[in-house]
């Protein structure tokens, strides 16, 4: 009997609590608790669309108002992934525009995101407010016409890097008069020509604009204009910032720019000509914020220069054409860096000016406070990594990608092992990382040996058997997506712990040594999982012997099967007849909490951000001795450690759970 | 070193399986299936040295496509020979030399015979242009590939056994064509007897596959792993700079600077400066130990803007004035045309005296009344 707690009063609580992370927690310490957090959530996230059902979202979260979904796989990103893989939109809104779900928020990445979808979005939620798309494709200017349209209360309009099909501009043209409410709006990634009359009284009737990002057509003189009636701006991204040739243009803009005190976030800078950078030193005093990875036009100089006046950075997203030499002024000016990406300002060439691993020694040396970092160079040793490791042990997110993909240490001709095994071993809190260059099985020996809290690792190009998997899979206890490309990981490797996928969010196989059987036993063993294959090659007939490698393969967990949108290139193995709506077993469930528990409550709890594995099983929990015999334990402990405003802490027994059971044990009050 | 080996092949393979690649992306991707189809060595030598600004290179093939297929190759060729001989200045006139240039440092570090430089360069230079020439179908290779064969040797009859090499590699496999590239240079020149033995060429390169397997891979979709969306914005961001500079966006673009009573010359890359003026003031300060008076000045103050009327200023007001040498031979007066215009012809410049100059500037007229 919870209700000592008035819900409202538990719910108020709760609000307070906003990481998925501990909402989750939360909702596992009891039956009260769960259905309380149920209520109450706002904001979802869900890592990946074909996990879950949009029915499912809404019958746990009737409440819902900010949904984050992501699509295709990460690999996607760099072409690996047919076009046509899915990871459609529209069947989620369509579900939540019937439920009557009254949807603000909704942040979209890698996914097919149709002129349709967000046409029935800007006519069915009538409070949106925001929309992000990050790497989406599938829609055009109609699309976000309808929305400028439609939403009247839109706060936020983030376009990133998305392929847009039609680039024309006339949908800025639709925010009507009485828009005033935005906050954010970037559309650097539209190709077209704009209204430029259009934004600037769009501009201009918005007070609140905080962010704006302009794409590649908006000239200098509008740039001018527009901050002469935004100087409340915090982000700016600049779109085209060629010089005019008149003198007087150039002193406005000025005079403009030293008006935005504001400004802590710049980028853009799509068209340069370099010759006016200094306009912008005044503002670069308070940046924390600066990228210029879209920038081919800084170079040299003008980049140093334009550097050195950046004091505060915080986050540097850079081309290598910064040269090691830049990076050494980076290095002496920066020292609050945090984050750093420097990228290939020409991928597939050599690069005169590339950055080796010089200038990575220099910023870890100048920068004690890095932590994330995303590093394109040409060459990489091992003193050097062991250099960094040393000298910046607060890595959460260590890429880097050497160019050239098998590349040893330059000086030492040898892997690059030693290098990569001392950044696992010295950044404790990693998280993210990817590989490059030589390396063999001894490096994912060091990486199941020491990266405890890794959660995504990226592999190219590596190891010289099963047993860099094995490694990896049998020590990175919190590892949730494995991503491997061109590795000699075979079916021994898939093979040897495919629970282990369970606790994953997904794993990608690809040019490795797993066969088609191989991938065929994984579905049979494990059906919450879905096994794909990726078949792009022209038979029109699949070769189905099972000693076949598979060219790519991309398995995930799933709480409704099969997904029906998959196009001929793609096929999903296991039972087809099996029910959409499968779900585990009770008994399956035990079994697999009891594994889980191994490793600590929170890997325990934590099976997923967004808890959904969880989810369909939750209502059982509560009436199962064995299952609450344990949970309270754990739940207890998550309350001790989500709720640190915790002041008073009352626990009941219940009378659901029956008089006799020990819910609640000395354990838990210790955490407490 | 088995592994990695198998996996050139593989991936090779894969390219070229997958014809879906093919819709979603740009030219240069397209551009990866064609050299692999095409299974020539010389298409994957290209990647030895991995295909340093592509985009403009392709471009450039394309637009030649106008003429015959079979015809531009001789005609590339001999520019070519031109850039090996040629000197520093006349670089900036050769598109493709910005990829020699990101040739150079590394084909050097992974050939062992240093003194082979120029050799390997023109291997390297050589083989690009025909990779692309030919990547576009495969069917062109046998062809054209023949074509071009005579005047290549023609060109560097200094490695009659180049040429013949590269046609019996063309014939093997893609996985052992892959893995032959940057080492070839130094095998064909060091191990002569070996030099047309595919079979040979591919052990060397076994024991080398370290620094040639990776060359292989950067040919591979998806790596490096760059978002696609970054690659294609990057990639017209410089299309776009070669349209509005009449060159290759990131390339230099060095000319000489000589002045009258100076000791010494200067290399200026006209890349960097936008107008007349800058130019101008960055010469003042190169050169301000020997400039007198009034054309340290003029240049001051004409800072912002120095246009055509300021320049015939300058040449009867000052004691010096800049003038250059045109892609004719001819020395005309700073100023005289568009400054896109005069960054495409500009060979040389010099800073003369005044009294000098005085016959240029009609001259300059004339010429700018006919090139208009």
């Amino acid at each position: 009997m919870m209700n000592y707690f008035p819900d409202e009063v538990l719910e108020h609580v709760f609000d307070f609590i906003t990481c998925h992370k501990d909402r989750n927690s939360v909702s596992l310490v009891c039956k009260s608790w769960h259905r309380i957090e149920r209520y109450s959530r706002r904001r979802v996230f869900i890592g990946n669309c074909y996990s879950i059902s949009p029915e499912r979202l809404i019958a746990r979260f009737p409440g819902v108002k900010s949904l984050t979904l992501k699509g295709k796989p990460h690999f996607a990103d760099f072409n690996l992934v047919p076009y046509d893989w899915g990871g459609f939109v529209y069947p989620w809104i369509k579900v939540l525009a019937e439920t009557g779900i009254g949807l603000e928020e909704l942040r979209l990445k890698r996914m097919v995101v149709s002129d349709e979808s967000l046409e029935l979005i800007s006519k069915t939620f009538v409070n949106f407010q925001s929309l992000v798309l990050v790497s989406c494709d599938g829609f055009s200017a109609d699309g976000l016409a309808a929305i400028a349209a439609n939403c009247r209360f839109l706060r936020e309009l983030d376009l990133q890097e998305n392929e847009v099909d039609d680039h024309r501009g006339h949908w800025l043209s639709c925010f009507p008069e009485s828009c005033t409410s935005l906050v954010s709006l970037n559309f650097a990634c539209l190709k077209g020509e704009v209204n430029l009359g259009a934004l600037e009284r769009l501009v201009s009737r918005s007070p609140n604009l905080k962010s704006l990002r302009l794409n590649r057509s908006v000239p200098l003189d509008t740039l001018q204009k527009l901050l002469m009636r935004a100087p409340q701006l915090v982000d700016l991204g600049i779109g085209s910032y060629v010089h005019d040739p008149s003198s007087e243009a150039s002193n406005k803009l000025k005079h403009a720019i030293q008006r935005c005190k504001s400004i802590m976030s710049l980028s853009g800078f799509l068209e340069v000509a370099p010759r006016c950078m200094s306009a912008i030193y005044p503002i670069c005093g308070n940046l924390t914020t600066l990228n210029l990875s879209y920038a081919p036009g800084i170079h040299g100089n003008k980049l140093t220069k334009l550097i050195q006046h950046c004091r505060k950075l915080q986050r540097l997203w850079i081309l290598d054409c910064i040269g090691d030499k830049g990076l050494g002024v980076v290095a002496s000016t920066c020292k609050e860096l945090q984050e750093l990406r420097v990228f290939p300002s020409d991928p597939f060439g050599a690069g005169n000016d590339a950055v080796t691993e010089e200038g990575l020694v220099l910023v870890s040396a100048g920068c004690p406070k890095l932590n994330s970092l995303l590093y394109f160079c040409q060459q990489m040793t091992n003193a050097a990594l062991i250099t960094v490791a040393k000298n910046c042990p607060n890595f959460i997110r260590f890429r880097l990608c050497i160019l050239d993909p098998v590349r040893p240490d330059p000086v030492t001709n040898q892997p690059l092992d030693e290098g990569f095994g001392a950044i696992v071993q010295s950044c404790k809190r990693l998280k993210r990382l990817s590989l490059s260059g030589l390396l063999t099985d001894q490096v994912f020996l060091y990486i199941g040996m020491y990266a405890e809290q890794l959660e995504m690792l990226s592999i190219a190009f590596a190891a010289d058997s099963d047993k860099g998997m094995l490694y990896v899979l049998n020590g990175c206890k919190k590892l949730r997506k494995l991503e491997i490309r061109d590795c000699p990981f075979g079916n021994a490797a898939l093979l040897e712990d495919v629970g282990k996928y369970e606790t994953m969010r997904s794993l990608w196989m690809s040019s490795c040594e797993v066969t088609l059987g191989g991938c065929k036993t994984v579905a049979e063993m494990m059906p919450s999982l879905n096994v794909e294959i990726i078949n792009e090659s022209d038979q029109t007939e699949f070769n189905l012997d099972d000693g076949q490698k598979v060219d790519k393969m991309y398995l995930y967990r799933t709480l409704v099967g099969h997904r029906k949108d998959a196009p001929e290139s793609v096929w999903i193995l296991g039972d087809l007849t099996r029910s959409e709506h499968h779900e585990p077993s009770l008994n399956d469930m035990i079994q697999d909490m009891k594994l889980k528990n191994v490793s600590g409550d929170d890997d325990f709890i934590i099976w997923e951000s967004n808890n959904f594995k969880l989810q369909g099983n939750f209502s059982v929990y509560g009436y199962n001795p064995f299952i609450f015999f344990f949970h309270p334990v754990v739940g207890l402990g998550v309350v001790a450690s989500s709720c640190k405003e915790l002041q008073e802490l009352r626990v009941f027994p219940s009378a659901v759970f029956g008089a006799g059971n020990d819910v609640v044990t000395e354990e838990g009050l210790i955490r407490r | 070193m088995s592994p990695p080996l198998l996996g050139v092949e593989e991936e090779v393979q894969s390219n070229v399986s997958s014809p879906s690649v093919d819709c979603g992306l740009g030219l240069k991707e397209r551009n990866y299936l064609g050299l692999s189809d095409c299974s020539s060595v010389d298409s994957s030598a290209v990647s030895s040295s991995p295909d340093n600004n592509k985009n403009n290179l392709n471009l450039k093939a394309t637009e030649l496509r106008l003429g015959l297929p079979g015809s531009q190759s001789p005609e590339r060729e001999t520019e070519l020979c031109l850039l090996n001989s040629g000197k520093l200045d006349e670089k900036p006139l050769f598109p493709l030399l910005p990829s020699k240039d990101g040739i150079c440092p590394s084909s050097q570090k992974n050939v062992v015979a240093g003194n082979k430089r120029g050799f390997s360069d023109t291997m390297d230079g050589f083989s690009e242009v025909k990779g692309y020439a030919y990547a576009e179908k495969s069917w062109m290779f046998h062809d054209a590939g023949s074509d071009s064969e005579s005047p290549q040797t023609v060109g560097h009859g200094k490695y009659p056994g180049n040429s013949g090499a590269n046609v019996i590699l063309s014939a093997r496999s893609p996985g052992a064509q892959a893995s032959v590239k940057k080492d070839e240079p130094a095998n064909v020149l060091q191990k002569q007897p070996h030099a047309t033995n595919g079979i040979n060429l591919k052990q060397t390169d076994i024991s080398n596959n370290k620094s040639s397997a990776p060359a292989a891979k950067a040919q591979v979709v998806g790596w490096p792993p760059v978002r696609s969306f970054r690659t294609k914005t990057l990639a017209t961001s410089s299309k776009n700079n070669d349209e509005v500079d009449g060159k290759p966006g990131p390339a230099a673009l060095f000319v000489k600077v000589s002045m009258d009573g100076a000791p010494y010359l200067r290399k200026v890359d006209l890349t960097t400066y936008s107008t007349y003026g800058e130019l101008s003031s960055a010469l003042e300060k190169m050169f301000s130990c020997f400039t007198l008076g009034q054309c340290g000045s003029h240049g001051a103050a004409g800072k912002e803007i120095l246009s055509q009327s300021k320049l015939k200023d300058l040449l009867h007001g000052s004691e010096y004035v800049l003038t250059y040498k045109d892609k004719d031979g001819d020395w005309m007066l700073v100023g005289d045309v568009p400054w896109e215009m005069f960054v495409g012809t500009c060979k040389r410049l010099k800073i003369m005296k005044g009294s000098d100059a005085i016959g240029l500037a009609p001259r300059a007229m004339e010429k700018s009344r006919v090139t208009n």
